[in-house]
């Protein structure tokens, strides 16, 4: 039997499909203008891997998790990272979730989320932010973090992202090093991640979920800003997804 | 199936519209108020009625944006909205106003707002924790009271006030009551519902009349518990509500925290409980009595607050709560930084999960509201886990 998550957030939508207890597969695809048009492409991309949906559990979550008719349940993308972090770290973590639309910090105690937060409604602090900050910067955000490392630690303080722009702007008309300004745009997500991670109340280990994982000076800058080495795994992009398709399991 | 007789208290905002203006024609005086600081004793005392004029609308906000900053609670804006497009008939026919020197925002609100009708601002002491406190705030009473009295060129006597004590007492009961009800597990009566009664109590003109329809809802709930009627089943978890106030129109935290599935059973804010579990003490010289009750109110604009943990401790036993959301509005301030001690002590020595929300009047977070809700509502059921 197939167990399904499918985590659409605002970026890109990521698929798990586990086969009984084995997990088979993990992708991403591109979110685009409609929820709904992307569930209908992951459909047809089950379909032709040969999943048959009639006979497998579906879990949704996301920002699209209402946009998937074939759905059997759906569930936040809050218990679903958690779930996801308890499979691939294990049972007692904090988890930093940095997603295109808002950032979360979830305290997983024996396996159970036992509280989270989320930022507000502004960009500023999560992936978006950084996403808009590299495309004023001309670089991708794997560039951008690179870039980072290398740069001055400079501070970029419009807690806005269209007044942060604008000081990016600033700044390299000013002729700041592009990588000062790089490792500046970084400061500003992981010194939002800070100040959420400890209002909340961090507990060791920190583990990073979402698409930021995968980028390895991020981590570095992230680990370096919050004073704990900050734990990830190649799949913890998948956290969501496969947080989803576990509790598929339990229908 | 809701109450039948909720449809009654729905009717009541347009009905007591009319009331207001009919009143205002036949010559009664209107004293608008903002705040359950208010002692409405004082003014029922001299013939007058009270309303409640606090903002919970997000219509008026872009105009008070005009003037006001942005960046301000939407509370302050949304009162102060009403009152400078006419779009409230109760602010309209209100003769004169009553203010109180709360949050920052409010008091330097009502400084423009004064322009507008004649107000009288009650100078609220900081603390309520000594009797210097007590002393000043019974001054207060006795100044307002001598305001009212030159307004409306008529004599508070204390056979009056002691009317008025007795009066507002009966109805701080019967609403007491009705909130009790769902100390039932499961609750009775949806949230929303009990939101709506207390809410629109505030509008009543006729307080007999609006006393007499709380006893009927009473009644009738009493008989569908008896059937075994219930607004949620037995699994739906229960909350607790607190923070900042809200009314129709400012419920979007509540709706969507019963349509996620939860019972919203116990309101500690201050247009719910708050107001209702200390009673005027009728034996006392009513201005002292007065003093005391209305000091006793445990806002977040007093330092300490540590009456509102008290108060959270008792109802969280007396309404069996699963869970506590603490609503604030954006840019206020008090309620904002008090959240952090609401939420150790709920975590810490209650035990019981805790979420802050903190949002305004506007559509355009409902997506992320319903995230936070739906998840920490998650985290409650303990069957989602994997
Ligand atoms: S929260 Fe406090 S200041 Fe605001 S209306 Fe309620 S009692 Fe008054
Ligand atoms: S909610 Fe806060 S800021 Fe708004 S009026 Fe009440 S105390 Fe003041």
């Amino acid at each position: 039997m197939n167990y399904i998550g499918i985590d659409i957030g605002s970026t890109a939508a990521k698929v798990t499909v586990f086969n009984d207890n084995a997990l088979v597969d993990n992708y991403a695809l591109p979110t685009g203008w409609s929820s709904v048009e992307t569930a209908k492409a992951i459909r047809t991309r089950l379909e032709k891997g040969g999943v048959d949906l009639s006979s497998s559990k579906v879990v949704a979550t996301g920002y699209g998790r209402i946009s998937v008719p074939y759905a059997d349940k759906t569930v936040t993308e809050i218990t679903c990272h958690g779930a996801g972090t308890t499979y691939l770290f294990g049972k007692n973590a904090t988890v930093i979730d940095i997603g295109g639309q808002d950032t979360k910090i979830i305290t997983l105690v024996d396996g159970k989320v036992a509280d989270f937060v989320m930022n507000d409604k502004c960009a500023a602090g999560t992936g978006k932010f950084l996403e808009l900050m590299s495309n004023t910067l001309g670089v991708g955000i794997e560039e951008l973090a690179r870039m980072a490392l290398e740069g001055e630690n400079i501070a970029i303080t419009s807690m806005c992202t269209v007044f942060a722009e604008s000081e990016v702007i600033s700044l390299i008309g000013a002729g700041t090093k592009r990588e000062s300004i790089a490792r500046g745009i970084v400061n500003s997500i992981t010194g939002r991640v800070y100040a959420l991670l400890h209002k909340h109340g961090a507990k060791d280990p920190v583990f990073l979920t979402g698409g930021l994982c995968e980028i390895e000076p991020f981590v570095h800058l992230l680990s370096e800003k919050i004073g704990t080495p900050v734990k990830t795994n190649s799949m913890a992009r998948y956290a969501g997804s496969i947080g989803a398709a576990l509790i598929a399991m339990k229908i | 199936m809701r109450p039948i007789v909720m449809e009654e208290v729905e009717a009541l905002r347009g009905v007591n519209s009319v009331k207001v203006k009919e009143a205002h024609e036949q010559g009664r005086k209107i004293v608008g108020m903002y705040c359950i600081f208010s002692p409405s004793e004082i003014a029922l005392a001299a013939d007058a009625i009270s309303v409640s004029l606090c903002g919970t609308s997000q219509d008026p906000i872009e105009e008070a944006e005009k003037e006001l900053p942005r960046n301000l609670c939407p509370l302050i804006k949304s009162s102060y909205g009403f009152a400078i497009t006419d779009k409230c008939p109760y602010f309209y026919f209100s003769d004169v106003l009553l203010a109180e020197t709360t949050c920052d925002g409010k008091k330097k609100m009502y400084e423009l707002m004064g322009k507008l009708k004649p107000m009288h601002v009650m100078n609220l002491p900081q603390t309520a924790n000594d009797e210097d406190s007590l002393e000043f705030w019974k001054r207060e009473m006795v100044k307002f009271k001598g305001f009212l009295e030159n307004q409306f060129n008529t004599k508070i006597t204390d056979e009056k006030l002691r009317d008025a004590i007795r009066l507002m007492n009966r109805e701080r009961n019967v609403m007491k009551r009705l909130h009790k009800l769902n100390a039932h597990k499961p609750a009775p009566l949806a949230g929303t519902d009990m939101m709506k009664a207390q809410w629109l109590k505030g509008f009543n003109v006729d307080k007999e009349a609006g006393i007499e329809l709380i006893e009927r809802l009473i009644a009738e709930v009493e008989d569908r518990v008896e059937k075994g009627i219930y607004a949620f089943d037995e699994k739906a978890p229960r909350i607790l509500l607190t923070g900042t106030p809200i009314g129709v129109g400012s419920d979007k935290v509540l709706k969507a925290l019963e349509e996620a599935g939860a019972s919203v059973v116990a309101f500690e804010n201050c247009t719910g409980y708050k107001g209702l579990d200390v009673m005027v003490d009728e034996d006392k010289d009513p201005i002292t009595a007065l003093a005391e009750k209305y000091l006793s109110t445990p806002c977040s604009c007093m330092t300490n607050n540590n009456g509102r943990l008290d108060l959270i401790r008792r109802m969280v036993d007396e309404y069996k709560v699963d869970g506590v959301v603490d609503l604030t509005w954006q840019a206020c301030h008090t309620y904002n930084i008090e959240s952090y001690t609401v939420k150790k002590f709920v975590q810490e020595e209650l035990g019981l999960p805790f979420i802050q929300i903190e949002t305004d009047y506007s559509d355009s977070d409902t997506g992320q509201v319903k995230v936070r809700v739906e998840a920490f509502l998650e985290t409650l059921d303990s069957r989602s886990l994997v």
